[in-house]
């Protein structure tokens, strides 16, 4: 990732906020697609996710569906944050 | 209405898949089908339905669960036995899944009752086991506008179609009208196995699935044969008959009719 595309990233304000940490596959990707759901085409959901199944699994499973996988970053307690935009329907 | 996390779960394989997710849930959660015939048809598309949370299932069956049924007709069980089909049918479909409404009807669908019935449903189901039922049922859905799946099962053998106004051949443009009586025999004369039964009625449940959520090709203006013994399927095309007596141009069948049962259903029915 370039600098300005990290810059751009960063910047990047989710218009919702979902936590997966508590379920398992395939209910991490069926709560992302309802959160999905609930948006807007354009707009940006931030997911708390994983490690290991869901991290390599959802950001996989939302691309195929379309949708736009703008950053998957690791916080500082081991899980990850993804921000992924809602593609039109 | 958001779904609530337990159906999340519920309904997971289905929102996972693109062609369904959540909006495609929700669709089947809005949708209503009617079923008539809690048999050997009805009996897994009503489960397959149920399971897969359309709304509310309509059940019109006036038969109560005979021990001979149930070697095919699998939402009934033995305790059932000597129970009105769509009460038993009914208790199965609610321990199955609490968010389908089920309405029933006990009581045999006839032309004074057949329209007012379909005008309720997005869907209708004809899992009938006689050629009166089928014919009235797809002139009512026909005059009324009302999709709806046929199929017909013996032996080992069956077929299936699928009406959408506008859409391709009705049942009458394939078969005209019904044969004389006793010139083919029911499936209490001929036998008929339960997996045949499972096969028809599920592809009949997997039309009303992909109707609701607008997905994928239906057996529209094609008939879908099933020979269990070689194991063939094999799908025609259909077309519409251009004098069809309801579908056609000109119709000559104006509202639906109540046509003579075959005399051996007559005699079976009375003494089941």
């Amino acid at each position: 990732m370039s600098q300005t595309k990290a810059a751009a990233a960063a910047s990047l304000q989710p218009d919702a906020e979902l936590d997966i940490t508590d379920v398992v596959c395939p209910m991490t990707f069926v709560k992302v697609k309802a959160a999905l759901d609930d948006l807007d085409e354009g707009q940006i959901l931030a997911v708390r996710l994983n490690d290991g199944e869901p991290v390599q699994n959802v950001p996989r499973s939302l691309k195929d569906e379309g949708h736009k996988v703008l950053k998957l970053s690791e916080a500082a307690d081991g899980t990850y944050r993804l921000l992924v935009r809602r593609a039109p329907d | 209405m958001a779904l609530s996390d337990a159906q999340l779960e519920r309904y997971s394989r289905n929102v996972i898949l693109k062609e369904i997710g959540v909006k495609g849930q929700k669709k089947l959660l809005a949708g209503k089908v009617l079923i008539v015939g809690a048999g050997g048809l009805g009996a897994p598309a009503a489960m397959y339905l149920a399971a897969a949370g359309v709304g509310v299932l309509g059940l019109a069956d006036a038969d109560r669960v005979d021990l001979s049924n149930l070697q095919r007709q699998i939402i009934h069980a033995t305790p059932d036995v000597g129970k009105p089909k769509v009460a038993s049918a009914r208790e199965t479909i609610q321990a199955l899944n609490p968010d389908v409404e089920v309405r029933t009807l006990e009581g045999l669908v006839q032309a004074d009752n057949v329209l007012e019935l379909v005008a309720d449903y997005d869907f209708v189901i004809d899992g009938t086991d006689n050629f009166p039922a089928k014919f009235l049922i797809n002139d009512a859905c026909v005059l009324a506008g009302k999709p709806f799946s046929h199929a017909g099962i013996i032996r080992f053998k069956g077929q299936t179609t699928t009406w959408v106004p506008g859409q391709g051949a009705c049942y009458r443009c394939l078969f005209v009208a019904p044969p004389p009586p006793d010139a083919v025999p029911t499936c209490r004369q001929a036998g008929v196995v339960g997996a045949l039964a499972g096969v028809l009625g599920s592809l009949q449940a997997m039309e009303a699935v992909k109707y609701l959520t607008g997905v994928g090709q239906l057996l529209t203006g094609r008939l879908l044969t099933f020979d269990a013994l070689s194991m063939d399927f094999r799908t025609i095309k259909v077309a519409r008959r251009p004098n069809c007596a309801v579908c056609g141009p000109t119709p000559t069948i104006l509202r639906p009719v109540d046509l003579q049962p075959a005399v051996c259903d007559l005699k079976a029915a009375k003494t089941a």
